[in-house]
């Protein structure tokens, strides 16, 4: 036990004095979690639209100012010309253009439905489908405004209700991605490049021929990993939770508990890298290409598993961090117990087992 | 004769210690000048000085006609390096490397293909010119290196440790390449811990603790240090 | 015996790193094995400190089989590898406190072993390992080998690079070693060293070329050797190379170690040869073969 102890004192040494790796260990993580908590969002906000009025009217002036009292949109320009259209579009400040046919409310006292046209500018899709339902959803309300009084017989009212993230918060969807990534970066790459670098130096030699267990020597690399990746989950979640005001509804020793889980998937994965890799450089390349881009594309940080082809929603099955996200935003969001989450917390530990007697395996007892 | 390397109380200071603490001496065309020194005594801070590429704290000195503080690009171009950590490129063949070397020193084509073919005859390489100089022994690659290092006939060649770990026969085929550049006016400055080396080299010098102790013919040095050869030479000294 | 090693082979792909390789090293000895960089050394101290197995063929260390054994051996070798192994980031202290607890035991301990040693790095101790000059780093190697009292000290190339003084220190350490009863298997490329071990095996491709002390190794140099000396140490050389009569001519300090392919050579006519080719101050005298002489005979 002794042996190991100063194993893991000198990894701590390694760590602690190394500047650059600090700062990848413990600066990446508040950056990550700024940048895509500020920069990217799919909320939208004081958005410049144009109108194309072809009624002027009550209803139509009515409709009109509901929107611009929102804050999701600036109405920059008024439009009396068809032709207008598609030079305000070019020129790139409009995003979107609201056509209200002729006689507007005329139609609507006499029960023609009048219809309201929303042309946006879909360059940016995701943009586009928020404006088109942000207007939407403003024009129903003053309908249903309108016809409080009166007595609808006949009509389907689809209601949608949004559960779990009700305003839509995109930081909500990042989170649990960018702690992924995050643990997933630490644990594996971090673990990976310092066993190779033991054999860089060639101190690995040392090693082997000395009394250290091959176990003992993994633990020990692994260890100082284990704590890090937790301290940096906590940094994590505190900076979600009182910058962006994320929820945490769920029992937080049960994200705790899942979250040690994943670190020691990461872990041994970067272990198994270790031991295919004979140099710092190749077990960094390795990390970065073979475990940061399924991390990203196919665990559904980014883009939602279920649109995705066939085969690439089969591959996404033995991605861990796909399980993972799916566990974190369960209990982030929904507040589930483990009773809703053990399939893939079962899923999760068979392949942290199997990566470990793998890696246990394939590690060398000698040279060769 | 003429001067090629001429230094005038060359200091370089890191902070508060000295590496190399106003060192004076100069080097002849066509001399084999034996740098020694023990590790740590300053001799690469010395050496790096003088190719150019760290500069004096305080000094003066020139190399190949340039002053090392205002014209070190014209040093380099108008000498060749060779040292026993960096030499030629493991994953490229023996032809790349030379092609490679022939090419940043602004040889042109047709020289390179006539220099490279040259090297090839005199060092006997037909058989390994399309192999990965990874995979030649350290001899032959510290030969081949030293070749190149002499492509663009460089007024000067550094070799720092050019022969270490390298077997006494190849050593020694080594050696005769430094007294055939020698022979045709190139300037060695070299340095080695082989003491042996020490004696094949026309003026010795040896530094220690930042200074030049000695400088003299091997055969004077041992004369006034009453030693039997320069090994017992070195240990006199650079015990201090 | 401390080390035997049995018809001993390795290759790595299409290279023959060892071949047929067998010596025994008695308790107690300082054995060197001498050869040139990639004659196989480093393999054969990774295939005895259990690193690499062999193709075919048994060696055992302290009576321990290098395969079955393997980690009752590495309870009881120290060992320095080639490449300098200390961690450059951990201060001198740190690293030494390292290997002493890896291995179970403390400085205090056996602290009596590497007192000579490590008083010299001591007053360095809180300087970090990358910042030491190689003889300070080497010595600190040396320390960090000896920490837990090894039976077998396994040193490769451990004074590759090092100036003469510090190779000297070094080799004056390890004949005090020796004493403590410690076996040690060195290996050097240089020569001069081979001088100062109990026996020496001079290895060369893979192969063991000869095995002795070195007082009787210099014996299987078997023809009459010259020193040559003149004026102009280049066109001496040249001139040997055209001699039709020369069976080798090396440079050796400032002479020439001269030997003739005739078993009756005469110098004077070899002085007259000399003479012709326009050398003066000419000198020949017969000399005794060197271990350096010895080899280079023995790998032609």
């Amino acid at each position: 036990m002794r042996l190991f102890l100063g194993f893991v004192k000198k990894e701590f040494y390694h760590i602690l004095r190394d500047r650059r790796s600090l700062f990848i260990l413990f600066g990446m993580p508040i950056i990550q979690i700024l940048l895509f908590g500020f920069a990217i969002t799919n909320e939208i906000n004081h958005v410049n639209i144009a109108i194309f009025d072809h009624s002027k009217d009550v209803t139509t002036h009515e409709i009109i100012n509901k929107i611009s009292a929102s804050s999701y949109f600036t109405i920059n320009q008024l439009i009396n010309n068809e032709k207008d259209i598609e030079s305000v579009f070019k020129k790139g400040k409009i995003k979107a253009v609201l056509i209200f046919e002729r006689d507007f409310n005329k139609k609507l006292i006499t029960n023609k439905s009048p219809t309201v046209q929303i042309i946006a500018d879909a360059t940016d899709p995701n943009t586009a489908n928020t404006i088109s339902n942000y207007i939407n959803a403003i024009i129903q309300t003053y309908v249903k405004e309108i016809n409080k009084d009166v007595p609808v017989v006949y009509q389907i009212n689809a209601q949608s209700h949004m559960v779990y993230n009700p305003e839509l918060k995109s930081v909500f969807m990042f989170v649990p991605g960018v702690m992924t990534v995050i643990l997933m970066l630490v644990s594996a790459m971090m673990t990976s490049i310092s066993i190779t670098r033991e054999k860089e130096l060639g101190t690995m030699e040392i090693l082997l021929v000395s009394p250290l267990k091959p176990i003992q020597v993994i633990a020990g690399k692994v260890i100082p990993y284990v704590f890090l990746s937790v301290i940096n989950a906590m940094v994590i979640i505190v900076l979600s939770i009182f910058i962006f005001k994320m929820p945490v509804q769920g029992s937080l020793i049960l994200l705790g508990f899942e979250s040690v889980l994943f670190i020691i998937t990461a872990l041994a994965l970067g272990i198994l890298i270790s031991t295919i890799s004979a140099t710092q450089q190749t077990a960094m390349m390795i990390s970065l290409m073979g475990l940061m881009l399924p991390v990203i594309i196919l665990s559904g940080f980014i883009f939602p598993v279920g649109s995705m082809p066939l085969p690439l929603q089969i591959i996404s099955n033995i991605i861990p961090a796909k399980w993972f996200i799916i566990i974190l935003k369960a209990i982030m969001l929904k507040g589930v117990g483990i009773m809703y989450i053990w399939k893939e917390t079962l899923i999760l530990l068979a392949m942290t087992l199997f990566f470990i007697i793998l890696s246990t395996k394939k590690y060398k007892i000698r040279l060769e | 004769m003429e001067n090629v390397i001429e230094a005038i109380g060359l200091t370089k200071s890191f902070g508060a210690f000295t590496a190399v603490n106003a060192i004076s001496f100069h080097v002849q065309k066509g001399e084999i000048f034996g740098f020694l020194g023990a590790n740590g005594a300053g001799k690469t801070t010395a050496i790096k000085m003088l190719i150019g590429i760290a500069n004096p704290t305080s000094g003066a000195a020139k190399v190949a006609g340039f002053d090392v503080f205002t014209e070190a690009e014209s040093i380099k171009r108008n000498i060749g390096y060779m040292s026993q950590k960096f030499a030629l490129y493991d994953d490229l063949t023996v032809k790349e490397n030379i092609t490679f070397f022939g090419g940043i020193y602004g040889l042109t084509r047709a020289a390179i293909k006539t220099k490279t073919q040259a090297l090839i005859d005199e060092l006997n390489l037909e058989n390994v010119a399309n192999h990965l100089v990874g995979s030649l022994p350290l001899g032959w690659k510290q030969k081949i290196s030293f070749s190149v290092a002499l492509l663009h006939n460089p007024k000067i060649v550094f070799l720092d440790e050019p022969t270490g770990g390298v077997d006494p026969i190849t050593r020694r085929q080594f050696w005769e390449m430094i007294y055939k550049a020698a022979h045709q006016g190139t300037t060695i400055f070299v340095t080695t811990h082989y003491m042996d080396e020490a004696e094949y080299c026309d003026r010795v010098s040896i530094m220690v603790n930042g200074k030049i102790e000695a400088l003299d013919t091997p055969k004077n040095l041992k004369k006034t240090y009453k030693a039997e050869n320069m090994n017992d030479v070195f240990l006199k000294l650079a015990r201090g | 015996m401390s080390i035997t090693l049995n018809h001993i082979s390795k290759s790595y792909k299409n290279v023959q790193a060892l071949n047929d390789i067998s010596f025994n090293v008695k308790a107690g000895e300082l054995f060197g094995l001498i050869g040139p960089d990639g004659a196989g050394k480093t393999t054969l101290f990774r295939i005895l400190t259990t690193l690499l197995t062999a193709d075919s063929g048994s060696a055992t260390v302290s009576n321990f089989d290098v395969v079955k054994d393997y980690k009752k051996i590495r309870n009881s070798v120290g060992y320095m590898p080639g490449k300098f192994s200390l961690y450059q980031d951990l201060t001198v202290e740190e690293n030494l406190n390292f290997f002493a607890t890896i291995f179970g035991t403390t400085i205090k301990e056996n602290y009596d072993l590497i007192k000579d040693i490590y008083v010299q790095i001591e007053p360095f101790k809180n300087r970090r390992a990358g910042k030491l000059s190689g003889g300070m780093k080497q010595k600190l190697a040396l320390c960090c080998a000896l920490i837990h009292k090894p039976e077998v000290l396994f040193l490769d190339e451990p004074t590759t690079g090092v100036d003469p003084v510090s190779r000297k220190e070094f080799w004056d350490m390890l004949k005090r070693l020796q004493q403590t009863g410690i076996t040690i298997l060195v290996s050097t490329p240089y020569m001069d060293e081979a001088a100062l071990c109990d026996r020496i095996a001079f290895i060369q491709n893979g192969s063991i070329l000869e095995i002795d002390s070195p007082q009787e190794i210099v014996k299987h140099f078997s023809k009459t050797l010259y020193n040559i000396r003149a004026h102009n140490m280049y066109q001496l050389m040249e001139s040997l190379s055209h001699y039709k009569h020369t069976f080798s001519a090396y440079p050796f300090g400032e002479y020439v170690h001269y030997s003739d392919n005739r078993m009756d050579m005469n110098p004077n006519e070899l002085h007259m040869y000399l003479v012709s080719k326009g050398l003066n101050e000419i000198i020949i005298e017969v000399t005794q073969p060197t271990i350096e002489d010895t080899f280079m005979a023995l790998a032609k």
